[in-house]
């Protein structure tokens, strides 16, 4: 008996397939699943009793996709290309072998599917999908590294055109029911508890046997590849590829050229050149990387991984936030937006009041999109209370502070805090640079203090950075936790150190960038080089944005902490010349990197060429690149060394969500197990010697490169 | 080697390229039989002497599909014996036509062939032939393929030239080509088209504007700034020149080739061919290259293709008395001007396709044809053609009279 698929033959000679994986939430395509999928339809074919096939769920969704299980150790087992390729095309036989079976199949999709899920669908003759908000159809594969290897990008344009599968493909953007129906992906839309009638009906009454491609003079939708207007789709499609990718993302690419030369060809073909450029995705680095950070790990991290066990689920409701600013004002909406009461104090109501305006700007934003309505906005912001009022605070469950950044303020508002809150209430620090242990002083119960770092803009930022004080207690860490998942942000833990890691790391990298604006190095070539490793935005551009003042004050005050000279190094001098002598502090002083004149793009300030002057020979932009990968994974494995970072996957996580590490090298941490210990270290010895001691890799790096032994075990 | 000589050469007025241009009535094949016509019987040849004729055209699909070149000549009556084929170097198309008939005859293969070009733009659009250079996924995106119009400005950008500098140097243009059609300079060689009852339906070049001013050229928008921003080629290109932080649109309708109809044909043969056919070789041609440049940018092979046809004549470019550059983008040519240091009253002294259009297939024909008339009004020895190409190419040809 199967335990995948139920399978029953009606009177009328239905056969009813039912995805039921036994002792699993959702439905996932596993190898099993695709075996019994194939025998059942083998033996459904050369059953006289059967008339057609109906495919549904016994899951509340149809099927979430394919079990990435095998696949993200595909790299690590050294599969080749032409082995990935056997692994692709099986699922394309069989689905293709369902597609040809000579009896009518119907796919009763009765909640979402994705990625494989859908492919099954799409291999269907007939879909009828659950007219219900959360049955979305989509293909995430080319965001994880992959491309819809079982038949999506053979049958997606095929069956509603180029330029509707490239927003599917390659934008992996999910369609709701109607827009499925607009796009021709499915055939009817019916409430779930109606799907596999529906689906039941058109087997009996319509019941064609023939997908729409092996029927004679089947044209592809919207133009096939003659039109000029799929020309015109392709050629800015590439171009829109090329510069979205910067060449650092193989997937794409793949997915793109798998729809160009697979239509072009016979459908048959077309499924062999899909496996095809799947196999060379799951044979490569990025795949694993993606599938391992982004969905794995990210995956496990949002379960939180990192809970200490044996403590009681917990739950914020009432949420103390001091400071309105730009921090406190983004966490007391994303707070607000998770349905907890939220008291906003700031030493003056009118910045208080100023705070909880963020939040309606933001939901204002939201109604106009559609996102949102007004009574849904009005309920959020009830939530909301500006106060400059300590005793507002009384019943907090958790209270968070995000007021300037200095150790005597931060006392103040802890002991003005603690005096009200109940003995079990959770204080966190939003400090982006000052050690937790140190703040935690100021406190009654440092067991309880903790720091939660969060990122600007809240609202669009996806990490947490939990950091641990030397007394902080596994109930704080847990309940912290909950309160992370709570507001649906990804947490990673880390202990304390003078900026943790995300800021410290992060800020290797622009001081990477500013110390080659001192060796002279073209400011245009060091921006696009910076966004050319797959970095957001310039190294220059960056600082601009948090400005040069910030900077040069952490800088300095870094220095007076560590009893050290200031300034020490290229960067630190350019920082106190930019600031001190030619007054060009950042963004929000008009000038700083760039200029920010009032009708026209930003651009470079052409003084840099005066004070910093470009060297005769330039370097190679290969060169820049690696030097920017190659600062920030040597700053993360100090981290490790220091034990500021405990797991690997908080490393990588918190690169890539934190302060936007280039995807495709799966963070920090799998950059360096990507190009091998041995080779980094080597790498670092290189550039120590070409840049500076900031490359210089530690005794016990090295010995980690001797041993072989790689950051992920 | 057998030396090549250049007898004769005629072309069609270059009408504008789109619906209501002059010649947009004319089909291809029409257009370039007249012209080959007008070869022959202008010279009272003997068709049967010729051993090819070798025509570029760079959209050879539709009506300009096929071979144009062997069925223009059955067209044009020419003896049955006289093969044809198409070529397509791209925009260098024309000239690389007249080389490819005068190694054959240097080469001692050919006595005489015909060599030529052309392009109906107004009916087969620029692209209409497809190709994987810039649809083609894994090739657009290998070769970094951006759009002509993008390089242009990317060179502008690179070389520091402003839009002021480009829109001087079309004005430039437009006023060398009005006065050169006003003194008649162009008149032994472009051949007034027909219709079906003998009416002629255009005599002269018709996008010339002798009332251009920088006024007027100031007022256009940069062409090519969608493309570069929305379309995100100027993203694809900066990633190839990381030197650059943005790239400058300077480039116009005003100051781009125009997009136009035309035709062209070129008499080469040996002496000996020259003597049976009773004419008299105007010119030598005393060298020719193509080279390949860098792609994305596209537009810089002529001076590395000029050097290289130079090195093979053993000459310099101290030794050539007139240029010829072929008007893409204003920015080209200023960049030519200044990799070779060429004075400006020494190249392009009668306008170009800035004024007077751009047939794709045609123009390499076309020009060296204007160089080698200015040559013998101006009684000048040597002179250098040369066009920028699609894909990063150049091709340069050196004639010298005789």
């Amino acid at each position: 008996m199967s335990n995948t698929i139920n399978y029953t033959v009606d009177a009328d000679g239905i056969a009813l397939l039912t995805f039921d994986l036994s002792g699993k939430s959702m439905n996932v395509l596993t190898p099993e699943l695709m075996q019994e999928l194939d025998a059942l339809v083998k033996q459904a074919a050369v059953d006289d009793a059967v008339k057609g096939l109906v495919l549904t769920s016994g899951k509340a969704a149809f099927i979430a996709g394919a079990d990435i299980k095998d696949m993200v150790t595909a790299y690590d087992r050294g599969v080749t290309p032409r082995e990935g390729y056997e692994f692709s095309y099986a699922l394309n036989r069989t689905l293709r072998n369902m597609e040809t079976c000579g009896k009518p199949v119907a796919a009763a999709i009765n909640g979402l599917a994705l990625g494989g899920g859908l492919e099954v669908c799409l291999a269907c003759h007939y879909r009828v999908l659950a007219d219900h908000p959360k049955a979305v159809l989509g293909f995430p594969e080319v965001n994880i590294g992959l491309l819809p290897g079982a038949g999506g990008t053979q049958r997606t344009p095929r069956l509603i055109g180029f330029r509707n599968a490239a927003t599917m493909v390659l934008q992996c953007r999910n369609q709701k029911p109607q827009q499925a129906l607009e796009m021709g992906l499915v055939h009817e839309l019916a409430p779930v508890d109606e799907v596999v009638e529906r689906a039941r009906r058109w087997v009996l009454e319509k019941g064609d046997a023939v997908a729409p491609w092996d029927k004679k003079g089947f044209r592809i939708p919207h133009g096939d590849l003659m039109h000029p207007g799929t020309a015109q789709t392709f050629m800015v499609g590439n171009a829109l590829l090329a510069k979205n990718t910067r060449h650092n993302y193989p997937a794409p690419i793949a997915a793109q050229s798998a729809m160009f030369e697979g239509c072009a060809t016979s459908f048959d073909d077309g499924l062999k050149i899909e496996s095809q450029y799947f196999g060379t995705l799951l044979a490569g680095p990025v795949a694993r990387n993606m599938m391992r950070s982004l969905f794995v790990n990210k995956g496990k991290a949002d379960k939180l991984a990192r809970r200490p066990e044996g403590i009681e689920k917990s739950q914020v409701k009432k949420l103390g936030i001091l400071g309105a600013g730009m921090m406190g004002a983004g966490i007391a909406y994303v707070s607000a937006q998770a349905g907890i009461e939220v008291v906003l104090l700031d030493r003056d109501q009118e910045y208080a009041e100023k705070g909880k305006a963020y939040s309606e700007g933001l939901l204002r934003k939201a109604i106009e999109r559609g996102k949102s309505t007004e009574d849904k906005a009005a309920a959020l912001l009830g939530l909301i209370k500006p106060t400059t009022n300590y005793h507002d605070l009384a019943g907090c469950d958790l209270v968070i502070e995000a007021v300037f950044e200095s150790v005597k303020i931060k006392a103040d508002v802890t002991a003005k805090t603690e005096a009200v809150v109940p003995e079990s209430c959770i204080f966190a620090s939003n400090t982006s640079t000052l050690p937790i242990t140190g703040l935690a002083e100021a406190s009654e119960r440092p067991e309880q203090f903790i720091g939660l770092h969060f990122f600007s803009p809240v609202d669009k930022m996806p990490l947490v950075e939990v950091i641990l004080g030397k007394k902080t207690n596994d109930e704080a860490i847990a309940r912290s936790l909950d309160y992370v998942q709570q507001i649906r942000k990804t947490p990673i833990v880390v202990n304390d150190s003078r900026g943790f890691y995300t800021s410290r790391v992060f800020s290797t990298f622009t001081a990477e960038g500013i110390s080659m604006l001192a060796e002279g190095v073209d400011p245009a070539l060091i921006e696009n080089a910076a966004k050319m490793t797959g970095m957001p935005v310039g190294a220059l551009a960056v600082t601009d944005e948090v400005t040069l003042e910030l900077a040069h004050k952490i800088g300095k005050e870094t220095a007076a902490a560590l009893s050290r000279d200031y300034p020490a190094n290229l960067s630190e001098e350019v920082l106190q010349k930019m600031v001190e002598v030619l007054d060009r502090k950042g963004k929000r002083f008009g000038k700083g990197f760039y200029d920010y004149p009032k009708d026209a793009k930003k651009h470079l300030w052409a003084g840099l060429a005066e004070h910093f002057p470009a060297a005769d020979t330039q370097p190679e932009v290969s060169e820049l690149k690696k030097r920017f990968l190659t600062i920030q994974a040597l700053e993360t494995a100090r981290c490790v060394e220091e034990g500021v970072l405990m797991h690997a996957e908080d490393a990588d996580i918190g690169s890539i969500f934190g302060w936007g590490f280039p995807p495709y090298t799966g963070g920090t941490l799998s950059y360096i197990d990507t190009i091998g210990i041995r080779e980094f270290v080597a790498e670092c010895d290189r550039m120590a010697a070409a840049y500076g001691d900031r490359f210089k890799a530690s005794a016990w790096l090295r010995e980690r490169a001797e041993n072989g032994q790689d950051f992920y075990a | 080697m057998t030396d090549a000589y250049i007898f004769d050469h005629v072309r069609s007025p270059r009408g504008r390229g789109k619906q209501g241009g002059s010649l947009n009535s004319i089909t291809p094949m029409n257009l370039t039989s007249q012209v080959l016509r007008a070869l022959r019987d202008r010279n009272n040849l003997d068709t049967s002497l010729l051993d090819d004729v070798i025509l570029g055209c760079v959209t050879p699909v539709g009506e300009q599909g096929a071979n144009i070149a062997r069925v223009a000549a059955i067209m044009a009556d020419y003896a049955e014996s006289v093969p044809g084929k198409q070529l397509n170097r791209f925009c260098a198309s024309g000239l690389e036509a007249v080389n490819t008939a005068a190694a054959q005859v240097m080469s001692g293969q050919s006595d005489a062939a015909v060599g030529g070009g052309v392009e109906c733009m107004s009916r087969l659009p620029m692209g209409s032939d497809g190709g994987a250079m810039a649809i083609d996924p894994q090739t657009a995106y290998k070769s970094h393929f951006v759009p002509q119009g993008i390089g242009a400005d990317l060179i502008a950008t690179l070389h520091g030239f402003s839009r002021e500098d480009v829109d001087s140097y079309a004005l430039a243009s437009q006023k060398r080509a009005a006065e050169a059609w006003a003194n008649g300079h162009f008149n032994g060689s472009v051949l007034p088209i027909r219709n079906h009852v003998g009416d002629v339906v255009l005599d002269h070049d018709e996008t010339v504007r002798a009332d251009a001013s920088m006024e007027s050229l100031g007022s256009l928008n940069p062409a090519f700034v969608m493309m570069g921003d929305q379309a995100g080629f100027d993203d694809v290109a900066l990633q190839k020149y990381p030197q650059v932080e943005a790239i400058n649109h300077v480039h116009t309708a005003g100051n781009s080739s125009g997009i136009v109809d035309g035709a062209a044909a070129v008499l080469v043969g040996n002496k000996e061919a020259g003597e049976k056919m009773g004419l008299k070789p105007r010119a030598r041609i005393r060298a020719f290259a193509s080279i390949g440049s860098e792609p994305t940018i596209m537009l810089t092979g002529p001076a590395p293709a000029s050097l290289k046809a130079l090195k093979r004549a053993g000459m310099s470019t101290a030794d050539i008395d007139l240029w010829e550059l072929n008007e893409a983008f204003a920015s080209v040519v200023l960049l030519y001007m200044k990799l070779l240091e060429i004075p400006h009253d020494k190249i392009n002294v009668n306008g170009g396709a800035i004024a007077m259009g751009h047939p794709l297939g045609a123009t390499g024909a076309i020009v060296l044809g204007t160089l080698l008339d200015e040559m013998e009004r101006r009684d000048l020895s040597t002179g250098l053609v040369t066009l920028c190409i699609g894909a990063g190419m150049g091709t340069a040809t050196i004639i010298e009279r005789v």
